[in-house]
């Protein structure tokens, strides 16, 4: 299948320290892949480096063929990348209306789709996005990457922190995104990987390590996943969240290679 | 207890001019992270300026007073805006170079103003009501304080209104709380940061003029020590923060007064206050989390 | 069916890179320098055997040069305003001494130690008005003087520096600051006739030694001033490569790692600051006697400006850039405004005479265009050619990035 995003011997350090040593992947254009590896490995670092945020030491990055490596943080967004922060990062001074207000790019913004998924972030509107719950600011984070047509989301580990009835709605509202937009997920979670993700990328040492189309084959892999993400990680069972997406399913592409 | 109005009053007026060059500074390092030391020349120039185009339409007469207030606030806004395009932009994100390069235009500004005007601070005077005093309480109030206090109220509503209602403002307020994610939403702050250092430019000049006819004088040294202490009530207030500023502004004006002319160590509490709070309460009053220690 | 490709980049494939070093092995591994002068090192350590000995040569040869100078007959027009062995020119060079050795004082305080304090003026001015008042009011010798001046001072710094140094970055930039105007408007009010006001305090010589008493002895003070910037220099390095000094570089570059391997920074960093603001009042209590008083400019703002901008010019974190930049200062500073005097200035149009006639103006622009063009200073400046021309790229911090550190 295509790929909407491309990455390419990706190099990017922070105050020196290099934190992503050389990456190479292809994000395919349908569906939800995941971004795995242990902690400080360069999964978020990553996709700082894919947007601009961190400095980029090399490499390249497109976006559906066309190389955005010399642009500035703020026109690969506008390009359609969106993006989901760790730790949410919503303006807690703000209203919640502002921060998706703050958010729309496009001449319609998805406010319809928005309001329908989530039903509660109306109600809370006026409410200053700081007082909200991790939950609800992570519904927030959410909301504002999809007020616009995006062609691809980026989104760092949206069920960090979160109580697991919560983490199952999260889970439910990026299935429901997944339909109309591709993802990059980077994700602890892996009950919420397995349900949820097609293909997997794993990172390890600031490298890719490991390619693979189906994320449920690798996690089923008991010695692969302990040796790319930890001891213990196999035997790991977050609480099984209810909602079985049909995104895994319908997605699933015929056997190829996917290839740095 | 006409003492105690006194100098109420005028500690008022002072913290009104200190919020006037604070703001702007607060809210330049809040959403930039620049410590703008270019502001005491924008204040200066201002009131240059504006000290000029009264004396022209005729210092004594409202009309010149007026006219002055609008040159000095444009000049601010010219000369700051010229100052973020031309020094601060090309160092994007290289926040001790742009602090450096404001202290060197500073440097630099102050003496060629030192060298046009002289160093000598010449006394202004405006229309004849603002020389004049009014009773109140059995205190004799300097008139100018009268129009020096409402017009820096005035200015704090209007940007507290441009800050909330305007898209531009809610970019501002959202960029203080996390500039990066503003650009991670596909927002320019460029263009934020030239329009934050615009009016902080504007509001610092209207200062100047408000400044001069507080102080009585004009001169380019007006700007050294006022800048210092703006940035005091900034550091109090809490970088960032536009109401933090205004509280601190009136808390050492009003503290200043007393201290000064009852102990007459008014500078000194000053710098005490900065002490202890930044000993209790490292981002200031109503500054935003500072990573402590 | 899914396919899986096995990426072997190299490390991973063996295993120990990623799982063998611990969190704690690569902190450690951090704050060791690596093993070629990676970190701000003195940059003897050269590759070449010869390249070891080149710069202290050169530093000798100077140095006999310096105090040698007011022996010779050497003339610099327009940069000297008397041959070197009259003490026209030799006030100036004093001066000049003076100040690179104040400058290096500060470069400790920023490039070494990462503290960006704004009022480090206040140091040198309490050495010159308080060794000042002693001589005035005391009948105290000029050693005893001194050295109760150093005592004074030391206190002063132990006792701001306490208080400064509980916040960092800003905060700490801002506390500094009000100390020294604290010190600045108690300096001008004059407190019982002490300090002479506005005008400033004039040197009692009644307990000073003949020999450095006027015009004509101004030879012995140039020969001390020199005698000054060696000592702090001396103390500088040995500061800088003490552990408390490698601590202190530690801290800048990174304050948590070093708290969390469980160091106290805040020692490390007050003596920095005690010994900084220590070798600043030498600095100033020769500088009473080589100008005969102190002016309340001394503890002003402005000054601890003017030290910034010697350290930026000659390029943070480097001692030498710090000294070139301070004599640099001082020498336009003092040139400038005598030229502006000068009948070829007096006849330009106003546009260009005017800002010409400031010497500020000139240094001011200088600074912002070096900020922006050079931001590495004279010694960036210098290492580059050197490493265009010497072939070996010194692996030295970009002194950049050491200002970047420091707030």
């Amino acid at each position: 299948m295509s790929s909407i995003l491309s990455v390419q011997n990706l190099q990017a350090s922070i105050n020196g320290q290099q934190v992503v040593e050389d990456v190479t992947f292809d994000v395919p254009a349908q569906g939800i892949t995941a971004l795995l590896g242990r902690n400080g490995v360069g999964k978020t670092s990553s996709i700082k480096a894919i947007l601009g945020l961190i400095h980029r030491d090399a490499g390249t990055v497109s976006l559906e063929g066309q190389d955005i490596t010399s642009l500035a943080t703020h026109r690969i967004v506008q390009r359609g990348v969106g993006y989901v922060p760790e730790d949410r990062e919503v303006f807690a001074g703000l209203s919640v209306a502002e921060n998706l207000r703050l958010s729309e790019r496009d001449e319609n913004p998805r406010r319809e789709l928005v309001e329908s998924l989530f039903p509660d972030l109306v109600k809370r509107a006026q409410q200053p996005a700081g007082t909200l719950s991790g939950g609800q600011q992570q519904m927030v984070s959410l909301a504002r990457a999809l007020m616009n047509q995006n062609r691809v989301l980026l989104v760092d580990e949206p069920t960090k922190g979160l109580a697991p009835k919560i983490v199952g709605e999260v889970a439910e509202a990026l299935a429901e995104a997944a339909r109309t937009v591709p993802i990059l997920l980077v994700e602890q979670n892996l009950a919420v990987v397995r349900q949820l993700a097609a293909g997997a990328i794993v990172l390890s040492d600031g490298h890719v390590v490991h390619t693979t189309d189906s994320a449920a084959e690798f996690l089923a892999d008991e010695e692969l996943v302990t040796r790319y993400l930890g001891v213990g990680t196999a035997t790991e069972t977050s609480t099984e969240t209810s909602a079985q997406t049909s995104t895994q399913t319908s997605t699933q592409t015929t056997a190829e290679g996917a290839h740095p | 207890m006409s003492t105690i109005v006194l100098l109420l009053i005028t500690g008022l007026g002072l913290g009104a001019v200190y919020f006037l060059v604070a703001s702007g500074l607060s809210l330049i390092y809040g959403l930039m992270g620049v410590l703008n030391f270019a502001h005491g020349a924008f204040l200066t120039l201002g009131a240059l300026i504006g000290w000029e185009t009264a004396r022209l339409v005729g210092a004594d007469s409202w009309g010149g007073f007026a006219l002055s207030l609008l040159v000095g606030c444009l000049v601010g806004a010219l000369l700051a805006a010229a100052t973020e395009f031309i020094l601060i932009r090309p160092l994007y994100e290289r926040h001790i170079e742009q602090v450096l390069v404001t202290v060197g235009l500073n440097l630099a500004a102050i003496a060629l103003f030192e060298g046009v005007w002289g160093t000598d601070p010449v006394f202004i005077q405006g229309p004849t009501w603002m020389g004049m005093t009014t009773e109140i309480l059995g205190a004799h109030i300097s008139n100018d304080l009268f129009i020096t206090i409402p017009l820096a109220g005035l200015v704090l509503l209007g940007l507290v209104l441009f800050l909330k209602k305007t898209r531009y403002g809610m970019i501002i307020r959202a960029g203080v709380e996390n500039r990066s994610m503003v650009t991670a939403l596909g927002i320019d702050v460029r263009r934020a940061f030239t329009l934050v250092f615009t009016i902080g430019g504007a509001v610092a000049g209207l200062g100047g003029v408000l400044a001069s006819h507080f102080f009585g004088y004009v001169s380019p040294m007006l700007g050294g020590s006022l800048l210092i202490f703006a940035f005091i009530v900034t550091v109090i207030g809490g970088l960032g923060s536009l109401a933090g500023a205004a509280v601190a502004a009136v808390v050492v004006g009003v503290l200043q007064q007393f201290a000064n002319f009852y102990w007459g160590v008014g500078d000194f509490v000053v710098v005490i206050l900065l002490a202890v709070v930044l000993l209790t309460r490292p981002s200031g009053l109503m500054g935003r989390k500072v990573a402590t220690a | 069916m899914s396919a899986s490709t096995e990426e072997s980049t190299g490390t991973s494939s063996t295993g120990t890179s990623s799982t063998g070093t611990t969190v704690k092995d690569r902190l450690q591994a951090s704050l060791t320098p690596p093993p070629r002068g990676g970190g701000p090192r003195p940059s003897t350590g050269g590759a070449r055997p010869e390249r070891r000995f080149l710069k202290p040569a050169l530093a000798a040869v100077g140095l006999l040069f310096l105090a040698l100078l007011p022996m010779l007959n050497i003339q610099v027009p327009g940069l000297l305003p008397t041959a070197t062995y009259q003490p026209g020119a030799l006030q100036l060079m004093a001066l000049c001494l003076l100040m690179g050795a104040a400058a290096l004082t500060y470069h400790m305080l920023i490039g070494v130690a990462g503290l960006l304090s704004f009022g480090h003026a206040l140091y040198v001015g309490a050495g010159a008005y308080l060794l000042g008042i002693l001589l005035e009011r005391t009948g105290m010798g000029l050693i005893p003087a001194m050295i109760l001046t150093l005592v004074l001072v030391v206190l002063l710094a132990g006792l701001t520096g306490s208080v400064a140094l509980r916040v960092s970055g800003i905060p700490f930039a801002m506390v500094t600051l009000a100390f020294a105007q604290a010190g600045s408007v108690l300096v001008r009010r004059n407190p019982g006739s002490a300090t002479g006001g506005e005008e400033g305090l004039s040197l009692n010589t009644e307990q000073v030694p003949a020999f450095l008493v006027g015009v004509s002895n101004t030879r012995n003070l140039y020969w001390l001033a020199l005698i000054v910037l060696v000592l702090v220099f001396a103390v500088v390095t040995w500061i800088q490569n003490s552990r408390a000094g490698r601590l202190a570089e530690a801290v800048r570059e990174n304050e948590n790692r070093v708290r969390v391997l469980g160091l106290k920074p805040y020692v490390a960093k007050l003596l920095v600051f005690v010994v900084g603001g220590t070798l600043a009042a030498c600095v100033g209590m020769v500088h009473l006697l080589l100008q005969s008083g102190a002016v309340p400019k001394t503890v002003s703002a402005d000054f601890t400006i003017s030290l910034l901008v010697m350290v930026v010019l000659g390029g943070v974190g480097s001692r030498w850039g710090a000294v070139l930049g301070g004599v640099l200062y001082t020498l336009l500073d003092q040139r400038l405004t005598v030229l502006a005097q000068s009948d070829t200035i007096q006849a330009m149009p106003a546009i260009l005479r005017v800002p010409l006639s400031e010497p500020l103006f000139l240094l001011g622009t200088l600074f912002v265009l070096v900020v922006l063009f050079m931001p590495g200073g004279l010694a960036g400046f210098v290492r580059r050619m050197g490493a265009r021309y010497g072939g070996r790229t010194n692996r030295k911090k970009d002194p950049v990035d050491l200002l970047e550190q420091s707030a």
